[in-house]
């Protein structure tokens, strides 16, 4: 079965760890990535890191033992995961633009 | 300069509570450290920090808890007090509005969090109360008083807990529309 739908949240975390990032450059870059329409608080990404390393999606990187600069990465479940999620958007954005050009 | 104020919020009003030390940090009077009903704030930049309070799972000393508030400092929010498993965090206005939820998952799971701290405090009240008006027929009269302030607490819990799980009904509601 194919996954689920990712989080906004989810989708602009793995994409930024296409690069190893701590906590902080991920909510700059994800704010930067969608022109400051997302803006991860630290909270919810605390548990998104969490969630995702459980699940094996990224990695914290080793180094640092120091929480506040702990790097994460993402794996090749990660991709994987991305990349399904770039089918179902396509998939969404395509039977989205023919239906709705069909009724204009 | 420091400033001592003396404040009651309960529980349940904890977002009522982070609105309050916000307008204190406009005025320039930042929260420096936390008690018991009390509040220390010192002189700074009016508009300087935002303020937030988050109820942790566990103590603050514990190792998740310290993970997760070096993380938050690692995010520029510092802890600037703890009461219990209360913690008040304070970041730079210029780093970004200050929030530490971004997602009504996330939101929810704190409100619940905070619920679920009013149930057992309020049924845990009303039982002590229940228990000590008994008694006070049986055995000594001046249970009554004690009995009658825990009955009083228990309900005001059941309340707040009340005024909360509305709060939270309506953000499941808005999930099931939106992320």
């Amino acid at each position: 079965m194919p996954n689920p739908a990712l989080t906004e949240a989810v989708y602009y975390i793995l994409l930024s760890l296409m690069q190893p990032m701590h906590g902080y450059g991920i909510m700059q870059n994800v704010e930067a990535l969608s022109g400051g329409r997302v803006r991860l608080a630290a909270g919810t990404l605390y548990g998104a890191l969490s969630t995702l390393l459980e699940r094996g999606w990224i990695t914290a990187l080793p180094g640092p033992k120091d929480n506040r600069k702990k790097e994460y990465q993402i794996t090749p479940a990660g991709r994987d995961a991305v990349e399904g999620e770039l089918l179902r958007l396509r998939e969404l954005l395509d039977n989205g633009t023919k239906i709705m050009e069909e009724n204009r | 300069m420091r400033t001592t104020i003396k404040k009651v919020f309960w529980a349940w009003e904890f977002e009522k509570e982070e609105v309050w030390l916000n307008e204190m940090a406009a005025k320039g009077l930042c929260l420096v450290s936390v008690g018991f009903c009390r509040y220390e704030f010192e002189d700074c930049q009016p508009g300087e920090y935002g303020i937030r309070i988050e109820l942790l799972e566990h103590k603050p000393n514990h190792p998740e808890s310290v993970k997760y508030l070096e993380f938050l400092e690692g995010t520029g929010a510092e802890q600037v007090g703890s009461w219990m498993k209360w913690v008040y965090f304070r970041k730079k206005k210029a780093d970004g509005a200050f929030e530490l939820f971004s997602d009504n998952p996330t939101r929810i799971k704190h409100l619940s969090r905070v619920m679920h701290l009013l149930l057992v405090l309020g049924l845990l009240n009303l039982l002590v109360g229940a228990y000590n008006l008994v008694l006070c027929f049986a055995w000594d009269s001046a249970l009554s008083a004690i009995g009658t302030v825990n009955i009083i607490l228990g309900i005001f819990a059941m309340v707040g807990y009340a005024k909360l799980r509305k709060k939270r009904s309506r953000l499941k509601e808005e999930q099931q529309l939106f992320e």
